[in-house]
Parts: C-alpha cells; sequence; structure tokens
C-alpha cells in the first residue's frame, strides 16, 4: 500500500521535472517572440514614437500609408529581387558543390569543403565592408579589371543602382552558398552511396544520377533551405547598411533597413508606421513558410 | 590494371577538380586580401597592391587611437559567451523535457514554439526595445541577450539529438535514488557533449555577429560591439582601408578560429536540426 503510494508520487515528480525544465526556455519565447509580436499589431494602429503615441485614424491609416510610401515598395521590390535572383543560383551552386563534393574518388574533399565553407566565418558586417572595399572606385576589383583593358577608367560600381544590386548579390552568393553546402552534405551523407554505385553501373552518368538520386532524395532538405534562405533574404539588413547604406539613393534599400530607419534610424521616428510594415515582413515571411511546407507536403 | 582504371577515373573528374578549385579561390581571396590589406598602407590597397606589408603596426596605432578596440572586444567576448552558457542551458533543458519527458500536450506546446521561427526580428524589435528599455536592461549583458537566449532551432536541435539517449539508463538512475535534475546534470549533459559543442559554437559565432539587435540596445560607447565598430570606422567620407581592414580582422579571428578549430561541430551546428 504504502510502496503504491510512493510509486505514484514518484511518477508524478517525474511529470513534474519534465514541464519545470521546459517552463524557461517556452517562457522566454512566449515573453521575447509571441508577446512582441502581438504588441506590434497592437502598435501598428498606431502613431508617433516614444511617449508621444497615439492611435492612427483611421485605425488601418498605417497600412494604407505603406502601399502608398514609393520608398517602401521600392525595398519590397529590391528584396524580392534580392531574392528571385540570389537564391536559386546559391541552392542550384551549392547543391551542385556537395554533390561533386560527395564523390568518393575525389581527392582534397576535406580541403575544398573547407575553403568553400570558410566565407561562413566572417561576421555579415565583416564581409560587407569586405566586399564594399573591393568593389569601392578606388577598389581591387576596378584596379584589375583596368590594369586587364576591360574598363577605360574606375567605375563607381556601388554609385549605379543596378551594380550596387548586382555587388549585393554577389556578396550574398559568396557568404552563404558554403552555409547551404553544409546541409546538402549532411543530406546527401543519409543516402546510400551504393546506389550512387549501382547507377554508375546501370550506365547512369554524373548528370542523370544527380536528377534521378540527388535532387530526389535530398527534397527535404531542398525544402529547408529554400525555407530558410527566404526567411533570411526577407530579412536582410546587415548588407543593405554596410554595402551600399542603401544607396545609391536609397536605390538598394531593403525591408527591414528601411523600417529599421522609420523606427532607430536617421529619420523621424514613427513607431507605429515601422510596426505596421513589419508586421507586413511577418505576414510574408509566414506566407510563404506556410506555401513551403504545403509543397513539401503534397509531393511526399 | 585497377591502376588505370584509377587515373581514368581521376581524368573524367578534371572538370570538377576545375571548378573546385574556381570557387575555391573566390571563396578564401577575400580573406587573404582582408589580411594582406590589413598589413598595408591604404594607398597601397588603393592601388591593388596584393602581397603583405610593413604597415601592420601603424594600421594597428591608428585603429587603436580611433576606437576603442579592445573594449569592444572584450564587450563582445563576454556577450557572446554569456548568451551561448545561457541559450545552451535554456535550450538543453528544453530539448530533454520535450523528448524524454514527452507526451500529446508537450508535443502540442512543442509545435506552437516552432511557430516562433517564422517571426522576424525586424517585426519585434520596436517592442522589445520598449521592453528591454522599461525594464532598464538597455547597455546591459542582459539586454543583449535575451531575446536570443531561447530559439526554437536550439530546442528542435537538442530535441532531435536526444533521441539517441539511451532511456534505459534513465530508469536505472532513478532506481539508484537519482534526482530528475541530476539525471540531467550528471547522466544528459555527459551523454550529449557532442550536441553541446556544437550548439555552443553555432550560438556563439551568432552572438559575436549579431548586429541589428546589439545597435538598438547597445546605446552607449562603452557598450559597443566589434561588428559595431567595425561598421562605424567605414562610415567617414575618407576610409582608411589598411585600418578598417584590420579592424575588420580583429572582428574575425574569434570567429575564424572557432572555425579551424571546431570545423566539425559548426557544421554540425549549422545543420543541426536536420538529422
Amino acid at each position: 500500500m504504502k510502496s503504491g503510494n510512493n510509486g505514484m508520487s514518484v511518477k508524478r515528480k517525474q511529470e513534474a521535472a519534465g514541464w519545470a525544465f521546459l517552463t524557461p526556455a517556452t517562457l522566454l519565447i512566449f515573453i521575447m517572440s509571441f508577446y512582441p509580436i502581438l504588441q506590434a499589431l497592437f502598435t501598428s494602429f498606431q502613431t508617433g514614437a516614444g511617449v508621444k503615441m497615439a492611435w492612427a485614424d483611421p485605425w488601418y491609416n498605417n497600412y494604407i500609408r505603406m502601399f502608398k510610401d514609393k520608398l517602401f515598395l521600392r525595398s519590397v521590390g529590391n528584396t524580392f529581387l534580392y531574392l528571385l535572383i540570389q537564391v536559386p543560383i546559391m541552392l542550384i551552386l551549392a547543391i551542385l558543390l556537395a554533390q561533386i563534393l560527395n564523390n568518393k574518388d575525389l581527392k582534397f574533399r576535406g580541403f575544398f569543403r573547407t575553403c568553400i565553407f570558410l566565407p561562413c566565418a566572417t561576421a555579415l558586417v565583416s564581409y560587407a565592408l569586405i566586399f564594399k572595399s573591393l568593389f569601392a572606385t578606388e577598389g581591387l576589383i576596378n584596379h584589375i579589371l583596368v590594369s586587364l583593358g576591360i574598363l577605360q577608367q574606375n567605375y563607381n560600381f556601388l554609385g549605379n543602382p543596378t551594380s550596387a544590386k548586382a555587388v549585393i548579390i554577389i556578396a550574398l552568393l559568396w557568404r552563404w552558398t558554403g552555409y547551404n553546402m553544409v546541409f546538402y552534405l549532411a543530406g546527401l551523407q543519409n543516402i546510400e552511396y551504393s546506389i550512387y554505385e549501382a547507377a554508375k553501373i546501370d550506365g547512369a552518368n554524373g548528370w542523370k544520377s544527380f536528377w534521378h538520386i540527388t535532387v530526389p532524395l535530398l527534397r527535404p532538405t531542398i525544402i529547408m533551405t529554400v525555407i530558410m534562405s527566404i526567411n533570411g533574404t526577407l530579412q536582410l539588413y546587415d548588407e543593405s547598411v554596410n554595402l551600399t547604406a542603401g544607396g545609391p539613393a536609397n536605390s538598394t534599400i531593403t525591408m527591414s533597413h528601411y523600417i529599421y530607419n522609420n523606427s532607430f534610424g536617421t529619420g523621424v521616428a514613427n513607431f507605429g508606421y515601422a510596426a505596421a510594415m513589419s508586421f507586413f515582413v511577418f505576414i510574408l515571411v509566414a506566407i510563404l513558410a506556410l506555401i513551403n511546407m504545403k509543397v513539401g507536403d503534397t509531393r511526399d | 590494371m585497377t591502376k588505370k582504371k584509377v587515373s581514368g577515373t581521376q581524368k573524367r573528374l578534371i572538370p570538377a577538380y576545375i571548378f573546385l578549385i574556381i570557387m575555391a579561390f573566390l571563396s578564401v581571396f577575400p580573406f587573404y586580401w582582408m589580411i594582406s590589406a590589413a598589413t598595408n598602407e591604404t594607398l597601397a590597397v588603393a592601388r591593388g597592391k596584393l602581397t603583405f606589408g610593413t604597415y601592420t603596426i601603424e594600421n594597428y596605432k591608428n585603429l587603436l587611437a580611433q576606437t576603442d578596440l579592445w573594449g569592444a572586444m572584450k564587450n563582445s567576448f563576454v556577450y557572446a559567451t554569456a548568451q551561448t552558457i545561457m541559450a545552451i542551458l535554456v535550450c538543453s533543458l528544453a530539448g530533454f523535457g520535450f523528448e524524454l519527458y514527452h507526451d500529446k500536450a508537450k508535443d502540442r506546446l512543442f509545435g506552437i514554439l516552432l511557430l516562433a521561427m517564422m517571426i522576424p526580428g525586424v517585426a519585434t524589435m520596436i517592442p522589445l526595445f520598449k521592453m528591454i528599455s522599461k525594464a532598464g536592461l538597455l547597455n546591459t549583458v542582459w539586454g543583449f541577450m535575451l531575446p536570443a537566449v531561447s530559439t526554437p532551432f536550439l530546442i528542435m536541435m537538442f530535441r532531435q539529438n536526444s533521441r539517441n539517449f539511451p532511456t534505459e539508463i534513465m530508469e536505472a538512475a532513478r532506481i539508484d535514488g537519482q534526482s530528475e535534475p541530476g539525471i540531467f546534470f550528471r547522466m544528459y549533459f555527459p551523454i550529449m557533449r557532442s550536441t553541446y559543442a556544437a550548439a555552443a559554437v553555432i550560438t556563439f559565432m551568432n552572438a559575436w555577429n549579431s548586429y541589428m539587435w546589439p545597435r538598438i540596445v547597445m546605446t552607449r560607447n562603452q557598450a559597443q560591439t566589434m561588428p559595431m565598430l567595425i561598421a562605424n570606422l567605414s562610415n567617414g567620407y575618407k576610409v582608411d582601408y589598411g585600418m578598417l581592414m584590420m579592424g575588420v580582422l580583429f572582428c574575425s579571428v574569434p570567429t575564424m578560429v572557432i572555425f579551424f578549430v571546431l570545423q566539425k561541430q559548426f557544421a554540425e551546428g549549422v545543420a543541426g536540426a536536420v538529422k
């Protein structure tokens, strides 16, 4: 009888311990993520900053203003341009590199992997500044292009909207391709290498085994990297701030950068308006993540 | 016979080697350039000098004269270390709880917590800033790290890796009179140390590199971090490239050391929750 009671209390103790273990993390996520996103929603119906916050009139005014704000629309356009050009190139390069590096006949695999993964060791601010310096008017790239005779004179890459965007895309490719490659390499390790050897015996060449073995088997990893890349690109900030400072004339500014400028940056702070724009980013991220998960589900 | 076959395979791999050499070069070159630029005078850098120079000490001295370099290094180090310790403690406790004590309610809660992954930092920064400043935590290590201590990514990583944790030894330990926290600290912690290493590496890197949030909450100069310091260096009209790259080098050294020493853990940390 007594031992039975003891057993009950031990069970209950375990139960309580399980909940206690996950309480700090759960509380922190509720306080530091869920509560602030609700707050952001409330703030988005207000206008002003600091102690001078007032309800917007009409209450959805910030959302109307947002879609009439040419600069905000441009920041959305820029972000999507980076997304549509950079993410596909990066992911295709990453998966190709992973496929090549997964070949057991290849020598120096570890060396190549380390080199290509190395850019991940830099801070976002660091590599933004490195690329800014490399592509400066008096920078190395200009120096090389002029001495090769490709350019007549030094070109201000960061002073032209199109080339400045190209520099941002090149920099992003440099920083994140190796990062994504690591996911694919990890995914490939779960694929039995003998499948490839069997395919080889059946006469499948590199491309065939790439399309018919690697891509289908890596699908879960691909979906995850697509979600992560979209998520990351929609939140681009460090590169826009430090590589181009959003310029020239705000032509390369990203959504997060513009929102920052409207809340903590140089302009007039308007927490309400900034919150409305940031809520828009949240909805975009959430929708794209849901679409991706749906795509992943139906194909499986 | 076999030798011929091997060299034939290697011959077919030549395009792959060329591709890899180009990619490896492109990946490594900006690093090399950064280091060489840090040893040269700004004029030489602008002229495209690619070899190492003799201006290292001057660049360092200029940097020291213009910025509180070691103050920022110390700040970044303290904040990133504190965030790493707190994050792996809080998230591993949660991963342990979610996986090894799991029931329907906890699984549902876990699903809810994962939704936080979709919340972009820019969307919560204004409310979080208000919260942190109201709590008087601006310019403190708490203000720096609290929003980043508990992340769905780390919790998931610990949870996934806990699947391999042998539950029988938990039962055995309980019979021996071990308490539940005792199981966590004396058994889970040592058994899961490779997951801890990977989680610590990735968290430290993220904390060291974070820029937007510190820029908002670390308003005082004395609280400045390394990414903030080097970002300010390039703001002037005339940029001293040698000095700037010296600063960038300082900001990169800790993460590069970690990268080279703990590359396996870093790769595991990056791909942490894939398994």
